[in-house]
């Protein structure tokens, strides 16, 4: 890596070159977590329109006016969208990823720092983009995250299914393209750029999940970009990949002979991969945090690197398990469901480590720990309504009600959010040379776990009584009516709980400020970042190359002179 | 903040178990053949997973407590684990997961893999943006041609979905905007939509199906109790989504008679 070095020798001067488009990873990481900070958010902000509006149909808002139930359907979209992508794909990987990968692995940078810039900035238009929907004529699609055909192929179908559409698409197509220049450079920087001693078997969990990620990011967002391109062609060029005989208001479509269910199966190869792309970062962050302050090592290292590949490679067999109620074969259904169904067993075994992890260990109680104990809470919650929509027949009454968007918010959503809050109390000592406020981050912590458990665990319940999803009233259905109170409930908490995101905010720019000075290993942990100065220097390691001797997580090893021994120690201190 | 932790995990674990065992929000009463079977499923896999749930939070609540750091005098147990436990829970995890998916899979399959019986009631139900449309066969038997050129939703009915009286077939073919079905016998639905997807879903029927353009997907269910019941739609099909509403009525074999005579003399 000749060039790297050469790019390395010296930081370089200027605001543009050292901000703006900086081929330095640690300033990239930090770039991708502002933009995915705007972006949970606005996503945020969309979701509390949705649930006023789902309970005060009629009211009219200051600015904004009075919500439609189109507008209703676009705020949809877009939330979904920019919390999947620009949230949940964007802070774990491209974020801390970006910034730590290379410094845990002891790498002066990235492997490819040219496109590591490229990459970001692809994804800043990507964004750009999408926010540019709200403001075209017809508005934003109101087709949903998932962009089902024929509804999102057909401009006539809808009020935003014209430009709005068109630039949903393509703002896909381009975090696609991103995406896959941002793993080619993982997958290459965890291979090839290890320091001295530091064997894959050696690597911080955190590693092994973004390594893995990437992986699963090179194979699905290629599928993506395919999809989204034959449905562009389909909308401009009259193509008829995904949209049959169609009679929209009365007219006779342009289209023949295409199969809706084509784009179901070609999203879902792309779209359950990619919740394990979200949430994969933050397993690892979890293990690292929960290893660290129980000053323990992690329980059962071997079986988390294991279940994370397990995860990985049945992750894409499983797509199926969003069609049971297509139309697709009910015997692939079957497949798909036992395939499901295993998936759940290495899940299960990461839990369970994390449970060996805490179990006789010395717990501290500091603020990212909280969010890893909270992560573990959430991944079961969410977790164990998986088993019941991984069975086709129990599909019948729950497929598309709000007990999948119970789940997906609590497993995918809200786990993942608990991870970047968990990653961000961590990392923010080293990144930015202050410690995050104590106090404002346990109540941070209490208000959001309490909060999201009040919001998520009774969609359940609507659920089971059969309340289904995308429904911006529940006026015109009777046996929704008795439902509304509950959904009033969600509401207010809601409104409560993204309150409490503002002390988030706060102290995370006034720590920055004001924070306590932090040393240069405030939670005395072991990986080889809490090794070189805060925050790191332009090289990662000040012109020299740390040489590993341990492994990840040794915690109170027996005869050691203090609880931790971190990975770049010398060999003696090692007592086995 | 260990107890603060456990008495949080522990009330969450609480209250959401309580809101589900005591069923104050829970599946509507199924009226169908197919619910005892589903229901009986969900059960099984309620009680299972609530089990695992209870546990799995009942230890994180607990250990955090039980662990927390009390000064020097706390021991660390040095481990990296353990194969047994390891190999134990993945397979015991492996047998109720898998274990769970084999029991469900007949109900599956009779919902699913089997056509409708002999002598059930042909009904072919479409889906528009924003309505639910009924066709049935008449005396004859059978469906007559559509044709998507003559469609008119706003003339409602037949010409909503384009049926073409030239059809001999087509003659006694009557289409409503309401479902009317006779108890205790099985329907054979074929599930058509024009425009977009809509998913045909009567929760107290415990059905559910997408409607896809191009498909003609056959399905069935068999109501076991008179009745009215709401149909919603289920899958994401515009603006006018969540009012894309029908009524069910189960009624008796001699009402459904009834009622079906009345509509063929109407459109005389
Ligand atoms: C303040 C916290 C949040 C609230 C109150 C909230 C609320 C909602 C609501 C009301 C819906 C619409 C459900 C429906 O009508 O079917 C929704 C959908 C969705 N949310 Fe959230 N959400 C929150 C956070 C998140 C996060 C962190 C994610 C990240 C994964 C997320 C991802 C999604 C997705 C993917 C959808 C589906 C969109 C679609 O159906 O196309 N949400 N959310
Ligand atoms: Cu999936
Ligand atoms: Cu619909």
């Amino acid at each position: 890596m000749a060039t790297t070095a050469a790019l390395h020798a010296h930081a370089p001067q200027g605001f543009i070159r050292k901000y703006i488009f900086s081929l330095d990873h640690k300033v990239i990481g930090l770039q991708y977590y502002f933009l995915a900070l705007v972006a949970v958010f606005v996503g945020m902000a969309l979701s509390l329109l949705m649930r006023i509006h789902m309970i005060w149909p009629t009211a009219v808002l200051p600015l904004i006016g009075e919500i439609k139930p189109e507008t209703y359907l676009s705020l949809l979209t877009m939330h979904g969208t920019i919390m999947v992508f620009f949230v949940l794909t964007t802070a774990p990987q491209g974020g801390f990823g970006n910034y730590f990968l290379p410094i845990q692995i002891g790498a002066p940078d990235m492997a490819f720092p040219v496109l590591n810039m490229l990459s970001f900035w692809t994804t800043f238009v990507g964004f750009v983009v999408l926010i540019a929907a709200f403001f075209v004529s017809g508005g934003a699609p109101l087709h949903g995250w998932t962009g089902y055909t024929p509804l999102s192929a057909l401009p006539s179908a809808g009020p935003g299914e014209q430009l709005g559409a068109d630039l949903w698409i393509t703002s896909i197509a381009i975090f696609c393209i991103a995406s896959l220049m941002g793993a080619l450079n993982f997958i290459t920087t965890t291979l090839d750029l290890r320091a001295k001693g530091m064997s894959m078997m050696r690597m911080p969990l955190t590693c092994w999940a973004w390594f893995i990620t990437a992986i699963l990011g090179l194979l699905a967002f290629g599928v993506l970009l395919s999809a989204g391109i034959l449905l562009l062609l389909d909308r401009n060029l009259g193509t008829s990949f995904y949209v049959p005989l169609v009679v929209v208001n009365g007219q006779i479509m342009a289209h023949k002979g295409g199969s809706p269910l084509l784009w179901q199966h070609l999203f879902w190869f792309f779209g359950h991969p990619e919740v394990y792309i979200a949430i994969l970062p933050g397993m690892g962050v979890a293990s690292q945090i929960l290893s660290t302050f129980s000053r323990k090592p992690i329980f059962g290292y071997k079986a988390m690197v294991y279940a994370i590949m397990a995860i990985g490679l049945l992750g894409f067999m499983v797509w199926g398990h969003h069609m049971f109620m297509s139309g697709m074969s009910p015997y692939s259904a079957f497949a798909f469901s036992v395939m499901t169904m295993a998936i759940g067993v290495p899940s299960a075994i990461k839990t369970f480590n994390w449970l060996g992890t805490l179990y006789k260990g010395r717990i501290r109680f500091q603020t990212p720990m909280l969010f890893a104990i909270g992560f573990v809470s959430m991944f079961v919650s969410g977790g164990l309504s998986g088993p019941f929509l991984a069975q086709p027949v129990l599909d019948i009454p729950l497929h598309d009600t709000a007990f999948v968007v119970a789940h997906f918010h609590l497993i995918m959503g809200v786990a993942a959010i608990f991870g970047i809050f968990a990653a961000t109390y961590y990392w923010f000592p080293k990144m930015f040379g202050r410690m995050m406020n104590e106090t404002l981050g346990k109540v941070h912590f209490f208000a959001t776990l309490i909060g999201t458990y009040c919001i998520f665990m009774p969609m359940h319940y609507l659920g089971l009584a059969a309340q289904p999803r995308r429904y911006s009233q529940f006026t015109e259905v009777a046996y929704l009516h008795r439902l509304i109170p509950l959904n009033e409930f969600i509401t207010y908490v809601a409104i409560i709980t993204v309150a409490a995101q503002f002390i988030f905010l706060f102290n995370l720019f006034w720590s920055m400020k004001k924070g306590a000075k932090a040393s240069d290993n405030p939670w005395e942990a072991t990986t080889l970042e809490w090794s070189t100065a805060t925050p790191p220097p332009h090289d990662n390691f000040g012109g020299h190359t740390p040489v590993v001797n341990h492994g990840p997580y040794e915690y109170n090893v027996p005869g050691a002179p203090r609880d931790y021994i971190m990975q770049t120690d010398p060999v003696t201190a090692e007592a086995h | 903040m260990g107890l603060a932790l456990l008495v949080v995990i522990w009330l969450i674990t609480f209250f959401s178990t309580y809101f589900f065992a005591a069923k104050t929000w829970y599946l509507p009463t199924g009226m169908s053949a197919a619910t005892a079977g589903i229901d009986h499923q969900f059960a099984v896999t309620f009680l299972l997973m609530g089990i695992v749930f209870v546990l799995a939070q009942g230890a994180l609540g607990l250990f955090v407590w039980r662990y927390r750091d009390q000064g020097a005098a706390t021991r660390v147990q040095y481990s990296h684990g353990n194969t047994k436990l390891e190999v134990l829970w993945t397979t015991l995890t492996a047998i109720m997961f898998i274990g769970l998916n084999l029991m469900g899979s007949p109900i599956w399959a009779a919902e699913r893999f089997a056509p409708a019986q002999a002598g059930a009631v042909p009904v072919e139900v479409t889906g528009m943006q924003f309505a639910w449309y009924f066709r049935y066969a008449g005396v004859d038997g059978k469906f007559g041609r559509t044709d998507p050129k003559l469609q008119d939703a706003s003339a409602g009915n037949e010409s909503a979905i384009g049926l073409d009286t030239t059809d001999p077939a087509a003659k006694d073919d009557v289409v409503t905007g309401t479902m009317y079905l006779p108890v205790n016998r099985e329907v054979d639905l074929t599930l058509r939509a024009e425009d977009v997807i809509h998913s045909f879903f009567v929760p107290s029927m415990r059905f559910k199906q997408d409607a896809v353009p191009g498909l003609a997907i056959h399905m069935h269910f068999t109501p076991t109790q008179t009745g009215d019941y709401e149909i919603a739609c289920a899958e994401l099909c515009g603006l006018g989504h969540y009012k894309m509403h029908g009524m069910l009525h189960v009624v008796s074999q001699e009402d459904f008679d009834k009622w079906l005579a009345a509509r063929e003399a109407e459109k005389q």
